[in-house]
């Protein structure tokens, strides 16, 4: 039953390895290839980010300037996003549009890094050659490259997105409570307009060695996610960005916006991660959603890691769905953030288009039929069980 | 009694326990004591050598230690010490079983020089060091508890874990702001009825050489090192800039009702949160102080309440010539010809900036401010600026009796939030 305060996705922008703009990854994704970065970091594979015409969306070369790559990509996406639900440069309304952006942290200077790496040992006094470097080689502005808020600081600054600012942290967690806590204040009329998403740029050595001081990157042969289990799994990164407009069913109409979809539910949880406790979080957020949820007409797009142990556990939750499944992972790599923001949007692109794009890879079954619904699943590489429904609008 | 919806006829949100730690001690106690007798938390640096930097002071908070020191790791603790304290006032739930979700102010994580330097050591690299040799270590080597470590998830999913809160938690940093917003999002989810209860932290314990760098090149801090506890100098003609600090606060908020029927003591009451975000400037505001302005009228415009009924106003008062400026040209356009008269001090002057934290830390100390009836001093008032004049309690604490009190909270990013808190009688 449509109701006023429905969220309504009205505005998509993604960048990823696919290219830019929701037209470029509709193509990609209906003739999909991987795109791979194998030489940058071997023996590790990344989706490289691919070209951008960043003046199309931030004008200005100082902004361009004083921002770093993960900025660029979500303040570029960001934009893509506003234009795409006819808001764009709208100053009034964009002065009460409220924000809620997922985001990690920012580039560092890796040349910096290893330089004082380097040094540091043979340093008589290694505290005062510390201080001494610090001070002298860092970039007084690198740090605002830095501060994770500083994304949603640059989308007012370039956009002009004032009505509210609030940056969530947290991996992939992160972008899922965006989505939820910003469909919870439309529904609220705590209000009426929001833009949520987030960037991650996989192009940094910094974030590889995060991922494997856990163990978990995945070397050759970079096999499509789920194939990629039975030989021990693994991450494979990529650079996405992708920012939502969404807002209440009543904004949406008297401002003759048109829906791609609906949000119809966003759950979000956390647990341990012993064996069988992510599938129970699972079950539990998909029972919450009874008399909405509707299996004959529903495909899913999994937001699986690669993770071994969270990504064969959720494989065996999907099998035993036995719905037609995407892993928009296999299709722009592990983005932590803005994950679940992107496995959105392929779900209301899929609704719009009334077609679920076919199989990455072998183990996904194609799907005939429209998709009415589609359930979008988040299982963080480490921790944050998330599931959402999207619905025709 | 007063009633348990608000004037849009929303649940009313309450505070009904409080946590704090600051580099003046543990607990609202030993805080309110020292920040009522003027006292400064400002030290000089130990934690790390301090040659060649040209800020070797912070408000550290030295008395709280971990087994593998990093900012997350201290944080995190800090944060389970104010929410031991919050939770013990409150009597709320059972041990390990929160009934409400976690809203988290948190500084952004990354891995620290320390583990670089480790993960240098294992790679065996001789000369040039490369992040390819640290990812080989990584490979390698042990270094599982540094990837959950240095996820900005883990202080989030710790706390959960350990104090049974609710739901997934959210970990939010709106830079100096931080604490302010984390308040919000626990006072938006009662509003919508979706929980009786949220726990609302602020946490910040990063003074450790980059970060210091990092505030020292973009010239925000003080450098008036000796004696420490003359650095911090908000509305004085002289100051110079903020002196990093350290420190936790903890808040249980309730609805009202739920607060009510459990027999829990209100502390105090989160009568309006106002935002806006300013599109001037990373660093500056707008110079015609517009988004500041708005953002304390949406807060009062929340709260139901006008200019008139602000009896003080817990300032985000950091001592930098840019931040004290642009803070009094926004309580002087709200406040009109009453801005010179209402009160407005800085507990910064004392405790330091507690950057992220210090949004869930001033509003602690707002309601104490209400509670007591004695208003914290601004310490360091030598030289009265008279582009300033506002009444910033002069070095020493005064009484008065305070219904309603704003808290202030700006920061990087364009980032303000302002809170309204009131006594509830």
């Amino acid at each position: 039953m449509a109701h006023e305060r429905d969220a309504l996705i009205t505005g998509i922008g993604i960048a990823s390895c696919l290219g830019s703009g929701i037209d470029a990854h509709w193509a990609a994704l209906n003739d999909f290839s991987p795109v791979l970065d194998t030489d940058s970091f071997p023996p590790f594979a990344v989706h490289p980010l691919a070209p951008l015409d960043l003046d199309q969306q931030i004008p200005k070369r100082g902004d361009q300037r004083q921002m770093e790559g993960w900025q660029r990509l979500g303040v570029f996406t960001a934009g893509l996003a506003l234009e795409s639900a006819g808001v764009k440069g709208n100053t009034d309304l964009l002065s009460r549009m409220g924000m809620i952006v997922a985001a990690g942290g920012g580039e560092r200077d890796c040349a910096v890094d290893e330089a004082i790496l380097s040094g540091y040992r043979k340093a008589p006094d290694p505290g005062a050659y510390l201080n001494e470097h610090l001070l002298g080689d860092l970039r007084p502005t690198l740090f605002l490259a830095q501060l994770s808020n500083l994304l949603a600081g640059n989308i007012s600054i370039v956009h002009g997105v004032t009505g509210s600012s609030r940056t969530f942290m947290g991996e992939e967690a992160s972008g899922a409570d965006a989505v939820r806590i910003a469909c919870a204040r439309i529904a609220a009329r705590q209000v009426d307009i929001m833009l949520v998403g987030g960037s991650y740029n996989a192009h940094r050595p910094d974030f590889l060695l995060l991922i494997e001081m856990g163990k978990l990157l995945r070397r050759a042969p970079f096999d499509p996610v789920w194939a990629r289990q039975a030989s021990g799994g693994g991450i494979i990164l990529g650079s996405l960005g992708c920012f939502l407009v969404i807002e209440s069913r009543a904004h949406a109409a008297a401002r003759g916006a048109a829906p791609y979809a609906r949000i119809a539910a966003v759950r979000t949880d956390r647990c341990r991660r012993r064996p069988g406790e992510a599938t129970a979080n699972a079950r539990a957020q998909l029972e919450t959603m009874a008399g909405q949820y509707d299996p004959a007409t529903t495909a899913v797009i999994s937001g699986a890691t690669g993770a071994p142990a969270a990504t064969l556990e959720e494989k065996s939750f999907l099998s035993d769905l036995g719905l037609p499944v995407r892993a928009s992972v296999t299709a722009f790599g592990s983005a932590a953030e803005p994950q679940v923001p992107a496995s959105l949007a392929l779900a209301a692109l899929s609704i719009r288009k009334g077609l679920l794009f076919p199989p990455l890879e072998a183990a996904e079954q194609t799907m005939t039929a429209p998709p009415k619904q589609v359930l979008v699943t988040s299982w963080g590489h480490w921790r944050g069980e998330a599931l959402a429904l999207v619905t025709e609008a | 009694m007063p009633a348990d919806t608000d004037h849009l006829g929303r649940p009313v949100v309450v505070v009904t326990g409080m946590g704090v730690l600051t580099s003046l001690g543990q607990g609202q106690a030993d805080n309110w004591k020292a920040l009522s007798n003027g006292i400064s938390g400002i030290r000089r640096i130990s934690r790390f050598p301090t040659e060649g930097l040209r800020t070797t002071i912070a408000g550290t908070v030295d008395f709280v230690s971990v087994p593998e020191p990093s900012a997350p790791a201290l944080s995190e603790r800090l944060a389970e010490l104010v929410i031991d304290e919050a939770v013990a006032e409150a009597a709320i739930g059972r041990p390990g079983d929160f009934p409400g979700p976690l809203f988290l102010a948190l500084p952004p994580v990354e891995l620290e020089w320390t583990q670089r330097f480790e993960l240098a050591a294992a790679s065996g690299a001789n000369e040039a060091v490369t992040y390819d040799d640290l990812i080989r270590a990584a490979h390698n080597g042990s270094f599982d508890r540094y990837y959950s470590r240095f996820l900005f998830a883990s202080v989030g999913e710790a706390l959960a874990d350990r104090f049974g809160t609710k739901g997934s938690p959210v970990a939010t940093s709106t830079a100096c702001a931080s604490g302010g917003t984390a308040i919000q999002l626990g006072v938006e989810a009662i509003r919508r009825g979706e929980t009786d209860a949220a726990l609302v932290v602020g946490t910040d314990s990063s003074v450790n050489p980059e970060s210091l760098v990092r505030f020292s090149l973009l010239g925000a801090l003080s450098t008036r090192n000796n004696p420490p506890s003359s650095a911090s100098r908000p509305f004085s003609k002289d100051r110079e800039g903020f002196v990093m600090a350290e420190g936790a606060g903890a808040l249980v908020l309730e609805s009202l009702a739920s607060a009510r029927a459990r027999g829990a003591k209100v502390l105090g009451v989160v009568e309006g949160c106002g935002e806006v975000a300013d599109g001037f400037h990373r660093t500056r505001s707008s110079p015609d102080g517009k988004p500041i302005i708005a953002c304390i009228r949406n807060a009062l415009a929340d709260a139901g309440l006008v200019p008139d009924d602000i009896d003080y106003i817990n300032a985000h008062g950091t001592g930098t010539p840019e931040n004290d400026k642009m803070e009094w040209i926004g309580v002087s356009a709200v406040f009109g010809e009453r801005a010179g008269s209402v009160p407005l001090s800085s507990n910064k002057s004392m405790i330091g900036h507690t950057l992220t934290a210090a949004g869930a830390v001033e509003a602690i100390f707002t309601l104490l401010t209400i509670r007591s009836g004695l208003l914290p001093p601004t310490i360091n008032y030598d030289v009265p600026d008279p582009a300033l004049p506002a009444d910033c309690v002069p070095n020493v604490a005064r009484p008065a009796s305070v219904r309603h009190a704003i808290s202030n909270s700006f920061g990087f990013g364009g980032q303000n939030v302002c809170v309204v808190l009131g006594s509830g009688e």
